[in-house]
């Protein structure tokens, strides 16, 4: 399909001042759910052990291209997707590759604070069990919710229902869950959007912890967590001129030179706050 | 009410009227629909209240062990019991959930799960809603013409299959509405980890559903206990026990708690006819047990 391309995206430039490894490389030509069009070229190389933000309007597709790169559109019915993403050189979306293989790589947490119906030690032992851990499951398990920064809240009652906790806490949880396996990127779908203000620090300081040891990519409503946050910002917007609303990447950049110099304009209206 | 005034008086504060008004059409209305409320749920009570009281003073009236412990008396008899009658029930209740809970689960899985808009499952709904209306007699006809007169005998595994049929669409029904109301963030969650399929259904499906699929076979059980007709001409009666010498002897005709209320209201013995109210309170107390028991799963949901 070929497509116009639009004077203010110039995703080819996103590169341009990376200079770490890119672990997953996110090429989204055409992204359709049925007939509709939902995202659009939109070139995202995410880099190891950086924190990437992806920001934009509501409904630019910014979670529909998250959900992208470990397969988790696959549930949506009438999904269809025309480009490529490359974990460490794998096409995920090669016919060979098993999607549920692709999630035990690169995990996820994600806007609603999901635990499952069961004790706290349980929700972290999930993965673990589904990959069929042999080793010391107590140990892993205090290993991830120390790494997630709940251990010293729940030590005391792992035997109590994770939906029990209050609603940051259910978060971190979540992050324990997702960490414990060891993945080697965790995508964030608006993870703190649910969260109060002093809960969302929490996660914004884990994150920071979890870089050391993994690659993150995280979608946020908030400019400002961006900022906090990332090491690297896609900017995401929406085109309505051919009908639909499909999103595409404007600017995909340092965070810090994303948001003192901004090069397109409708970048440069959003990190002014015109629109949001 | 309030009356605004076109020129206020001065000095004169023009309040509006918050107070309450009691003979004002509209509360006399209110009134009047809240205590019609009342009557109609005391009345609704009645029937059920009526039942109870009516079975608590002449079936408790003969409560005993004897009861439990011996076979049903033969007409002019004094005492006597129905123990074969209660263990009868308990069989054939125990084959039609064997037969009818792992079938109307796994059904449920396929249509809430894996195929919830696909063709099959449309069909299948249909069928299960259309089988939950069954006339239960039907079903005893249907197992009869499929097993009593294949095996060439009345039996409770007959019985059982007869039972097996009224419960399945509760069973499946109930656990496809209880598997749904699992949050589908929980099953992403599941996929998100990298579980395929089978494992969010068996991980994290059925766990979180367990208490609802419980609570619709409780009520399948209950109702089943309670059926009379499709044990007519499947299990039909008998006065031994199902375990003779120390052996299981399934296929033979089999007693019901049901089936003996059945036969014994109509007898002119006044024996008989006190054991279908002792029968009739003991069946009542059974249905009762489950159904708390089911009412305790769902109160744990989530």
């Amino acid at each position: 399909m070929n497509v116009t391309t639009l004077p203010h995206q110039r995703h080819d430039l996103a590169s341009g001042n990376g200079t770490g490894e890119v672990i997953i490389d996110c090429k989204i030509d055409n992204l359709y759910y049925g007939k509709f069009l939902a995202v659009r070229d939109s070139h995202i190389p995410i880099e190891k052990g950086k924190i990437t933000a992806f920001i934009g309007p509501s409904g630019c597709g910014k979670s529909t291209a998250l959900r992208c790169l470990n397969r988790m559109n696959d549930l949506v019915r009438g999904f269809r997707f025309e480009g490529h993403v490359h974990f460490r050189g794998q096409d995920v979306y090669a016919p060979k590759i098993d999607p549920v293989m692709v999630r035990r790589y690169i995990g996820m947490v994600f806007q609603q604070p999901n635990p499952f119906a069961m004790s706290i030690f349980n929700n972290v032992a999930f993965g673990l069990r589904l990959n069929r851990y042999k080793g010391d499951m107590s140990a892993k398990v205090e290993q991830a919710l120390r790494s997630a920064a709940l251990w010293d809240e729940v030590k005391d009652k792992l035997r109590n229902n994770g939906l029990s906790l209050s609603g940051g806490q259910q978060q971190r949880l979540c992050i324990a869950r997702a960490i414990a396996t060891e993945p080697e990127v965790l995508l964030m779908d608006e993870p703190c959007s649910a969260l109060d203000p002093i809960a969302t620090r929490r996660i914004e300081e884990l994150m920071h912890e979890l870089k050391q040891k993994y690659t993150i990519a995280v979608v946020t409503h908030n400019l400002q967590q961006a900022l906090r946050v990332a090491d690297k910002t896609a900017f995401m917007f929406v085109d309505t001129s051919r009908g639909g609303r499909t999103g595409y990447l404007v600017e995909y950049r340092g965070t810090r030179e994303m948001f003192n110099d901004p090069r397109e304009e409708y970048t440069k209206q959003y990190v002014r706050g015109e629109f949001s | 009410m309030t009356h605004v005034e076109d020129s206020p008086t001065p000095g004169k504060v023009d309040l509006p009227s918050l107070e309450r008004s009691y003979h004002d059409f509209r509360s006399v209305l209110s009134t009047l629909l809240s205590i019609g409320t009342g009557v109609a749920t005391v009345i609704a009570c009645i029937p059920l209240f009526s039942v109870l009281i009516m079975l608590i003073w002449r079936g408790g009236a003969r409560l005993s062990w004897q009861l439990f412990t011996e076979l049903p008396p033969t007409a002019f008899e004094d005492g006597g019991g129905f123990g074969n009658a209660i263990v009868g029930t308990l069989v054939m209740v125990g084959i039609a959930a064997l037969l009818s809970v792992p079938f109307g689960i796994l059904a449920a899985v396929c249509l809430a799960e894996f195929g919830p808009d696909s063709r099959l499952a449309a069909a299948a709904r249909f069928c299960a809603k259309t089988l939950t209306g069954l006339p239960s007699i039907l079903a005893g006809v249907f197992a009869y013409a499929a097993v009593v007169l294949v095996t060439g005998t009345y039996s409770a595994p007959a019985g059982g299959v007869a039972l097996a049929l009224l419960m399945l669409p509760t069973v499946l029904l109930t656990a496809e509405e209880a598997m749904k109301m699992v949050p589908v963030r929980m099953k992403e969650a599941a996929v998100g980890m990298g579980a395929t399929p089978t494992q969010v259904v068996w991980r994290v499906v059925l766990p979180t559903a367990l208490p609802g699929i419980l609570t619709g076979v409780m009520l399948a059980v209950a109702r089943a206990a309670g059926e009379t007709a499709p044990l007519l001409f499947t299990a039909l009666f008998s006065n031994y026990w199902l375990i003779h010498d120390g052996e299981v002897a399934l296929m033979q005709p089999t007693a019901s708690l049901a089936v003996l209320i059945f036969n014994f209201s109509g007898m002119p013995f006044e024996n008989q006819i006190e054991m279908a109210w002792a029968a009739a309170f003991i069946l009542v107390l059974l249905v009762f047990v489950v159904n708390i028991t089911g009412q305790l799963f769902s109160r744990r949901q989530i």
